[in-house]
Parts: C-alpha cells; sequence; structure tokens
C-alpha cells in the first residue's frame, strides 16, 4: 500500500463515515482510496467545488456527530485555514491531512515539509492550535490516522496528518490492525441532531457578550495545556550516549537515521529524536538532551522551521545546527553525514 | 357552567424564542424568522430541523430559533449544510443566507449544492444591501442604488449588473423548486408563507434542493422609513426581480 492509501485505510477504521476533497497532486491516491471504500462501506464521499467547499463540509459532518476527515496538499491546505479556525473555535473534531509539495505558491509536487509553522503554529486566524501528528512509514500513516480520529473526538479539536508528497506515494507492506469495536467511539451530546428530548444545541464561534470570548478562549487555552501535558509523542534512538543528536520528522527522520547510523560507523556518537507529534512539541525530551549533548543537527524539507522549536526547547544550552533543502530537494544520508562529521569536529 | 376555552387567534410560534431582538426597526427579517418558525411548527418538525445560519445580519438567528443550529463561515453556508444532511438524512437541514453571503462570497457554494441537488432547503433573503457590516453594495444591489460604497449610486460600467440568483439556479437539473416572494405587505408575507411551506414540503418528501428567495427591506441602509422601504421593494425591486415561482417540478 502507498501511504496515501494506507492513510485512507486508517481513517476507515477508525470509522470515519464523511470525506470530502478536492484533486490534488499528491494526496490523489488518499481521494480515490475514500471514494471506493465510502461506497462499499455506505459512507459519504463528496468530490467538492473547492478546498473551501470541502472543510466546511467536514465542519457540515462534524456538527452532526460523526467522524469526518479532508486531505489536500500544501496549497489546498491553505485554503482550507479558514474553516480549520472555525473548526477549532466550535471544538469540533475532524482529521486534516497534508500530504505536503513544494512551495511557495503553486510550487511543485515534489516533497516537502515547508508546512510545519502553518501546522503547528495554528495557521489560520486566532489562537488555536492543531493536533499534528508526523508519520514516517506507511505503516505509521495506518496508525497515527486511527490515533488522530481518537485525539480529535477526545479533546474536540481538528488533528492534522502532517506528510509529505514522498510517503504519501511510497509503497510499503501494512500489517492489519485488529478491527475495533466501533461502541467505543465517543459519545457526543454536544452534537446537532435535532433537539428530540433535549433542549436545542447551537454550534458556533461568535461570541460577542462582554467578556464571553475571552472566557471561550480561556477554556479553549485550558484544553491546549492539557493535551501538551498527555499528548507529546516521539522516538528516540542512541540518545543516552551521543556527542550529536539529529532532531528529525517524517521521511526526512528515516534518512537521518541511516545517517546516524553511517556516522556511528564512523565513530562519531550519533543520536536521534523523531518528534512524532509536532504539536504539542517534545520540548521536555530535547530540553533534557542538553544534559547529554552540546550539539545538535536539525534536519529538514524546510528553509528551517522545526529548528526554531528545537532552539526553544534547547533555550541556549546547546548548539543548534540546521541542514535543510527546499523546493523538492530531499536531503540524503551523505550530506546528513557530512553535517553531522563537521559539527562533531567544531 | 361549561368552561370557555379562549379563542385564540393569534400567538408567537412555539420554535420562536421569547428574546429581544437585535434587528432594526421595518427590517423583514423578524418577518421570514417567524415564518420559518411557523413552518416548524405546521410540520412538527422542531426536533428533526437542523439549521444553518449565515454570517451577515442573521447570524444571530440562533438566539431566537428553538432548534438546533450551526453558524457557518461567510459563504459556506451551503457546504455545511451539505455535511450536515448526508449523514443525517433524516433530518430536516435549511439553511437561512442574506445576499452577502450567498450571492457573493458563497457563489460556488449555493450553485454546487444546487446542482448536486441536495435535499435541503434554503431560505434567501434579499435586501440588496450588506447590513451587519454598514450598507455596502451587494451584488444584488439595484443599478444606480446608493450605499456606502456607490456613493454616487451603483454604476453599471463600474460595478457590473445586479444578480438574478433564481434564474441562474432554474438552469440546473438538480433544482426543483425555486420561488421569489416578498414581505413588503400582508399580502405578500402570506404568499412567502406559502413558498416556505412548499420548500419544506419538498424536502420532507425527499425531492431535492427547494430555495426560496425572500425580498426583504433594510430601511437603515436604504435611508428611508419602514413604509418607503416597503414602499421601493413593491414598485421598485421586484419590477427587476419578479415575484412568483421560478421553476418547479
Amino acid at each position: 500500500m502507498c501511504g496515501n492509501e494506507a492513510c485512507g485505510e486508517g481513517a476507515m477504521i477508525a470509522g470515519c463515515a464523511f470525506y470530502a476533497g478536492y484533486p490534488i497532486t499528491p494526496q490523489n491516491e488518499l481521494t480515490a482510496y475514500m471514494a471506493k471504500r465510502m461506497h462499499e462501506t455506505g459512507g459519504v464521499f463528496i468530490q467538492a467545488e473547492s478546498e473551501l467547499a470541502a472543510i466546511n463540509m467536514v465542519f457540515g459532518a462534524a456538527c452532526a456527530g460523526v467522524r469526518a476527515m479532508t486531505s489536500s496538499s500544501s496549497p489546498g491546505i491553505s485554503l482550507k485555514q479558514e474553516g480549520i479556525s472555525y473548526l477549532a473555535g466550535c471544538e469540533l473534531p475532524c482529521v486534516i491531512v497534508n500530504m505536503q509539495r513544494g512551495g511557495p505558491g503553486l510550487g511543485n509536487i515534489a516533497p516537502s515539509q515547508g508546512d510545519y509553522f502553518q501546522a503547528v503554529k495554528g495557521g489560520g486566524h486566532g489562537d488555536y492550535r492543531t493536533l499534528v501528528l508526523a508519520p514516517a512509514s506507511a505503516q505509521e500513516f495506518l496508525e497515527y490516522t486511527i490515533l488522530a480520529f481518537d485525539l480529535a473526538d477526545k479533546y474536540r479539536n481538528p488533528a492534522m496528518i502532517l506528510g509529505d508528497g514522498l510517503l504519501g506515494q511510497m509503497m510499503e507492506p501494512i500489517q492489519m490492525p485488529a478491527v475495533r469495536d466501533q461502541k467505543q467511539v465517543t459519545e457526543k451530546p454536544w452534537a446537532l441532531t435535532g433537539c428530540k428530548g433535549r433542549e436545542p444545541n447551537v454550534i458556533r464561534s461568535l461570541i460577542l457578550a462582554e467578556g464571553g470570548l475571552e472566557e471561550h478562549n480561556k477554556k479553549l487555552q485550558e484544553k491546549f495545556k492539557l493535551i501538551t501535558q498527555a499528548e507529546v509523542r516521539y522516538e528516540t534512538v542512541h540518545t543516552k550516549d551521543s556527542s550529536v543528536i539529529l532532531v528529525a520528522y517524517g521521511s526526512v527522520a528515516r534518512i537521518a537515521k541511516s545517517a546516524m547510523e553511517m556516522a556511528r560507523a564512523k565513530g562519531i556518537k550519533t543520536g536521534l529524536i523523531r518528534p512524532i507529534t509536532l504539536w504539542p512539541f517534545p520540548e521536555k525530551v530535547i530540553g533534557g538532551a542538553c544534559e547529554i549533548t552540546k550539539k545538535f543537527l536539525v534536519v529538514e524539507m524546510s528553509a528551517g522551521q522545526m529548528v526554531e522549536d528545537v532552539r526553544l526547547a534547547v533555550n541556549g544550552r546547546a548548539q543548534v545546527e540546521f541542514y535543510g533543502r527546499m523546493g523538492g530537494g530531499i536531503p540524503t544520508e551523505y550530506e546528513i553525514l557530512q553535517q553531522i562529521e563537521a559539527l562533531a569536529a567544531k | 357552567m361549561k368552561k370557555t376555552e379562549p379563542n385564540i387567534v393569534f400567538s408567537r410560534p412555539i420554535t420562536l424564542r421569547e428574546a429581544e431582538n437585535h434587528y432594526c426597526a421595518g427590517c423583514g427579517h423578524g418577518i421570514v424568522h417567524r415564518l420559518v418558525c411557523e413552518t416548524v411548527d405546521e410540520f412538527n418538525i422542531r426536533e428533526k430541523v437542523i439549521a444553518v445560519a449565515p454570517v451577515g445580519c442573521a447570524v444571530l438567528a440562533y438566539d431566537y430559533w428553538d432548534f438546533d443550529v450551526a453558524e457557518a463561515a461567510h459563504g459556506r453556508t451551503p457546504a455545511v449544510a451539505t455535511g450536515i444532511k448526508r449523514v443525517r438524512p433524516g433530518n430536516i437541514v435549511f439553511t437561512y443566507q442574506g445576499d452577502g453571503d450567498l450571492a457573493a462570497i458563497g457563489t460556488a457554494e449555493i450553485i454546487h449544492a444546487a446542482n448536486r441537488g441536495e435535499n435541503i432547503t434554503v431560505i434567501f433573503v434579499n435586501n440588496g444591501v450588506y447590513g451587519m457590516t454598514g450598507g455596502q453594495m451587494a451584488p444584488t444591489t439595484l443599478a444606480g442604488q446608493k450605499t456606502s460604497t456607490t456613493q454616487y449610486g451603483r454604476s453599471l460600467r463600474r460595478e457590473g449588473y445586479p444578480i438574478k440568483i433564481l434564474e441562474m439556479l432554474a438552469v440546473l437539473p438538480g433544482t426543483r423548486y425555486l420561488e421569489r416572494t416578498s414581505v413588503h405587505s400582508a399580502h405578500e408575507v402570506l404568499r412567502t408563507k406559502r413558498a416556505i411551506k412548499k420548500a419544506f414540503q419538498m424536502q420532507i418528501e425527499g425531492k431535492g434542493f427547494s430555495m426560496v428567495e425572500v425580498l426583504s427591506m433594510c430601511p437603515t441602509y436604504w435611508g428611508m422609513s419602514p413604509i418607503q422601504a416597503a414602499d421601493r421593494i413593491k414598485n421598485e425591486v421586484s419590477t427587476f426581480y419578479p415575484i412568483g415561482v421560478i421553476k418547479s417540478c
């Protein structure tokens, strides 16, 4: 299965009942997969007239209480930002998949990690956060898509899967998880179902009463604080004894791992921290690693976005270097190895 | 002695909340809200209705309606209604939109929801201006009409022509019932009620996309008294936007 299809199958296992999307490369396999699977299972698939319509259809389906998803790639995700802000403001759960491509603008259709800021800092208007999961394989695409639905429901917040064109297109074997009991899906007493036997529900983000919006924002921030305490996920390799620690996520983390092994074979004790949740960011584990090493190397397919969060986590306690490729360029393990050697020699 | 029941000839609809309303004097929204609620009461569908409110003057509709309501982003109202109706086909889903929401920023959403033949009902209140933001030109503003952004009157050469949305939608096979009405007189209010009821009936019967465009007064941003505003619909607005059934099939 390719990453796009694995993501789609993860959504089906999670009980996704509604998908709306719009064609854009490199995520079209996901849309096609959902069209097929929704037809087979009696779910709803809509090819929307625009990215705006797609995210707002997801808004509607989320209002109505079902697990809903949309997917796109970078320029399309920019268009969805209005809707994501409304979903966050209305505390509606949903899953948004971004198979990043090169930018800015129309860019190209090659892999990129240039949307990190947009994904983890909010993206749309207003003070909000989106849960962001970064898989590094087709298997993880499947598993983290399921997790994204669970976390979205648990916290009543949009969750994003941040992949890239490389992961979306790459074919890998998948081990299917056990079929889930859909009864475990969260109860949603707030959903719009018709007010039979209860007071009417209203889903809105407009709060005009004096002080009301500040209260609502405080409540959201409390929730975000809870998420940062409970939902940080990451992988560490050889971080106990390393003189250089790499920080990379997604497909780049796999390349970085190869570079790490090459460096270790050359006698440079190198480790890797791979954030799995980009928001909440694993700042404690990165900050804690300053006790082990004074040298970090952040590798991204961007001009340097996650490196800013690494520097915040390190907070001046260690040297943080960056190596990145942009516009569809993919760092090779040799390029990363050179950077490791240069940093180790400093 | 036989107990005499009071003979009530007029009352507030059950689903219209007793709330202080924010609409200006002479505004048509209050009437249209009421007609929607009367319809919901008469079909006895309060527990099945899910409304989608727009951005614009009617954004606070949920303060007045006693049933489930979602508030959509500006113009995305039909997309939100599509999402709700597709996952809950047994519910009665309607949007309530103004001319900025429906005929400008949400043009794509209304056309494609109509073209898909979504089994939803759209109540489109056309008063020819953006009321909530201070009376700017809408796509429906008449030629020569003065607004805060057409201070010397709408110029057809500069701002283009007023849009007749229903006539545009009528060519789409997905639309089943389209009617234009007005609320400038008691007679027209009753006609509007019949149209709204018919539109809901279409949805209840699963017949597909239904929409009622209601010509409505905005005395505040037309710079008129409520009576003058009602006369303007009769003498001017309804001559450009003809009242009547545009399509029924």
